[in-house]
């Protein structure tokens, strides 16, 4: 076999031609997905982590609850249930005004990742809160800082070293499970592959698909690495 | 002074002293879940008096001095700081929490902030000093305790003596009234102990109010004006250094010191 028809097989220049371009859309497509629904849930996370370790008995269930519920179904009965069980609801929607939102499978793909993100987050949120020493807490009381500055000041900056890690694991599994928008006409990175192999029915379209994924898993896992040295600068 | 010429003298009563008093205790009662901790303490500290509180572990000790700045919330009784009563308001009780200084066993420095960051954080957002204020005050008491060329270190750069002087930096920098100390040598490797006492020495020197609970004999010996010996949650003895060093009236207290001092 020549190096041209090796190269073929795995990256057809024509192919390549035809469907390049798409795919550099489907990645930015997956890329804000993410971005997006991987920060507000970080927010979200944080505040449910919050509510579960507060002492209010009320806002502890119901943010236990939230986390039972979103961590113990697939993402993709989520998402279905928000875009079509939810959307189906036309009527109502349009008379409270939100039906622009949840006609729309990129508003309602980016609140069912956000929801279920942020169910798993605020548990590796509350973990790393947990594991910051009580000492902490009795010196920032002793020197009378106030409660958001002992937060945003000493708890918060030691505590998201503890979680950067399995928060990064979060972060790649998000990135793999975004395919999964991919059901609800999303054109993201798998959405465009879908569509590229249905025209061509080449296999390595899917093998583009896979190396792209990994190279984004690649991107991240070295800023991880990068912003954890930098948060746990103090330890070496 | 002999019985019968202070029976004679009518008004100073004997334990008329002109300091003021700034933390009173009446009726202190508090309990772990079963375990009674603390038992109808009393206590009045005057200004700028050095107290050292002793005793076994599990006696209280460290209960006592952390329900004066309301880490521990007493159930029962009362207690004053400066005339302000801390089952009042958390305002008021952060006000007045202000002003007491503590050092902790452990130091319990914010690990992730450099020395001079551990310093100036209270004062600013605290006190509202600017970052040049809150330096120039930080750098003052990092000199007095001797650490001034290791301000721009982690904490976990120093040894743990450093770290401890470091601790009581930061809580002079607050400009507290009274400074409160849970043991402060007692995690320190014998050789840092030492470092960590001479700050301590020279505190007391300023007339600053003190209460310390330590095991250091030697050190109470030197500094204390008064040594409270507490057990079961009680004080048991609340004497000069040399009366309760050199005749201890209960027999606890006798068989303490003969533990603690060999």
């Amino acid at each position: 076999m020549s190096f041209d028809q090796l190269l073929a097989l795995v990256l057809d220049p024509d192919l390549l031609e035809r469907y390049g371009p798409r795919f550099i859309d489907g990645l930015l497509v997956t890329g804000k997905l993410v971005a997006l629904s991987f920060t507000l849930g970080a927010l979200l996370g944080m505040l449910l982590a919050l509510a579960r370790l507060s002492n209010n008995l009320m806002l502890q269930r119901l943010s236990a609850g939230y986390i039972y519920f979103f961590r113990g179904s697939p993402l993709l009965a989520q998402l279905f249930l928000l875009y079509y069980g939810l959307g189906s609801l036309k009527g109502f929607w349009q008379d409270v005004g939100l039906w622009w939102f949840f006609r729309d499978a990129w508003y309602c793909t980016v609140l069912a990742f956000t929801l279920n993100t942020a169910a798993y987050q605020a548990e590796i949120f509350r973990g790393s809160l947990l594991a910051v020493a009580p000492g902490q807490y009795e010196a920032a009381k002793a020197l009378s800082l106030k409660r958001s500055t002992t937060f945003f000041k000493v708890i918060l900056p030691q505590s998201l070293i503890v979680a950067i890690g399995p928060l990064g694991n979060e972060l790649i599994l998000m990135i793999k499970a975004s395919a999964i928008a991919s059901l609800v006409t999303i054109y993201d990175l798998m959405g465009v592959t879908k569509l590229a192999f249905s025209r061509s029915f080449d296999f390595q379209i899917y093998l583009w698909a896979a190396v792209l994924y990994l190279l984004i898993v690649e991107i991240v896992r070295r800023s991880l690495k990068h912003i954890e040295a930098r948060l746990g600068r103090h330890l070496r | 002074m002999t019985a019968s010429l202070s029976l004679a003298t009518p008004t100073p009563a004997p334990q008329a002293d002109p300091r003021k008093v700034v933390v009173t205790i009446e009726g202190l009662n508090k309990h772990y879940g079963a375990f009674h901790v603390l038992r109808d303490i009393n206590l009045n500290v005057r200004e700028g008096e050095r107290i050292v509180l002793c005793g076994p572990s599990g006696s209280g000790k460290s209960t006592l001095i952390r329900c004066i700045n309301r880490l521990e919330i007493a159930e029962q009784g009362n207690i004053r700081v400066n005339d302000t009563d801390l089952s009042l308001t958390t305002r008021q009780a952060a006000e007045v929490r202000s002003e007491i200084g503590m050092v902790f066993q452990h130091f319990n420095l914010f690990p992730h902030m450099s020395v001079l960051d551990n310093c100036t954080l209270a004062p600013m957002s605290v006190r509202g000093l600017s970052r040049k204020e809150a330096e120039e005050r930080a750098r003052f008491y990092l000199n007095k305790v001797g650490i001034e060329s290791q301000a721009g270190k982690y904490p976990s750069q120093l040894s743990g003596g450093q770290q401890q002087r470091v601790a009581i930096a930061r809580a002079l920098c607050m400009k507290p009234k009274i400074m409160l100390f849970d043991e402060p040598t007692s995690a320190l490797d014998p050789e840092m102990v030492a470092e960590v006492l001479d700050v301590l020495v020279k505190l007391a020197d300023t007339g600053m109010t003190m209460l310390c609970v330590t095991h250091e004999m030697g050190f109470a010996r030197q500094v204390a004006e008064r040594v409270l010996f507490l057990d079961g949650g009680q004080i048991i003895e609340d004497a000069s250094p040399e009366a309760f060093f050199n005749n201890p009236q209960s027999a606890r207290a006798k068989g303490f010191l003969a533990q603690i001092l060999h």
